[in-house]
């Protein structure tokens, strides 16, 4: 049943990306990639990641499509057929994902519970971490308390994006009044 | 821009829900999934959701625009503050252990005080940016 679910939404996720790639409507490509997100987070809850999950719903699928809707507020919502020839970038493509592949080869198999990230720090943190932290959700202890630094850091890094953001928005904007202004009072003159 | 009766009202009665999910996930992060990042977006979600359907500027009455954005660099500052109090009080930088009376409480309280700094930090940003493209497109 659950390698059904699994072939069911692989498929589907293979099927919303070839829709992506060929699509020259920028708002169905949106819409598309909000729909890869819910798929994706469907994936995880099969795999037992409901955290993720979660995270990849309310992101990925959310905030997400709302702040790419908002890009297309801004530019023309048509992708013009590009002058260049694709060859090279498929190329790139290409191989970039025929690297990808090859190296799963090298992964341990799927679910091995002997692998180094299962045996390492793991098992002290699930057998550790209700007594020492008194939260019942594993999860969260590694997040916020054994891996707070990690935590940290990822704060961090959305504060910084979100702070670049912001400046590119607004700082273009009040240059371009600035010009505007300009432009007005060199009528005026 | 005018929207359906069913629309605004549907919103309306969706708003206090949404914000109660998203203090659920914050708040049950410990015992169920979720945690300050999923309660932040959804956070966020709600302001913008709202922005959509009744305009921004109903929006920044709820959520100013100066706050959002003083509230993004305040959730960092409060994540390191739980940092350099753990370090004021003898232990490691982000050790929450003497924080209250015996660890494991401590460890709870600074589990929860970290994340409220990740959820103040994603729901300001996200909304932040919001504010951001919108104010561009006029």
């Amino acid at each position: 049943m659950e390698s059904l679910i699994n072939i069911v939404l692989l498929t589907l996720l293979a099927v919303v990306t070839v829709g992506i790639v060929f699509q020259r409507n920028l708002f169905a490509v949106v819409v598309l990639a909000g729909i890869y997100s819910f798929l994706m987070a469907s994936v995880l809850i099969v795999l037992d990641a409901v955290d993720v999950a979660m995270t990849e719903a309310s992101v990925g699928a959310g905030v997400s499509t709302v702040l790419l809707l908002g890009t297309l507020h801004l530019v023309k919502s048509i992708e013009y057929p590009s002058r260049r020839s694709a060859l090279v970038p498929m190329l790139v493509a290409g191989a970039t994902g025929a690297a990808l592949v090859w190296a799963t080869f090298g992964l341990s198999p799927f679910g091995a519970a002997d692998t180094p990230i299962h045996t390492h720090v793991a098992p002290k943190y699930l057998a550790d971490s209700v007594r020492e932290t008194h939260v019942p959700n594993v999860v969260t202890s590694t997040l916020a308390d054994y891996r707070g630094y990690d935590t940290l850091g990822e704060t961090t890094v959305i504060f910084t994006a979100g702070i670049g953001v912001l400046l590119l928005l607004k700082g273009r904007r009040r240059r371009n009044q600035a010009g505007g202004e300009r432009r007005k009072m060199g009528t005026t003159a | 821009m005018k929207f359906d009766l069913i629309l605004r009202i549907g919103t309306k009665l969706l708003l206090p829900f949404i914000l109660l999910f998203a203090l659920y996930v914050q708040f049950h992060g410990e015992f169920g999934p979720g945690g300050g990042f999923q309660a932040g977006v959804i956070t966020a979600g709600m302001v913008i959701l709202y922005a959509i359907v009744f305009g921004v500027k109903a929006a920044k009455r709820i959520a100013p625009q100066a706050l959002v954005e003083r509230m993004v660099p305040l959730g960092v500052l409060i994540f390191v503050a739980t940092g350099v109090a753990g370090l004021a009080l003898g232990s490691n930088f982000l050790d929450y252990s003497r924080l209250a009376a015996d660890p494991p409480h401590g460890h709870l309280l600074g589990i929860f005080a970290v994340e409220l700094g990740v959820l103040v930090t994603v729901a300001a940003t996200m909304t932040a940016i919001f504010y951001a493209f919108v104010e561009r497109g006029r």
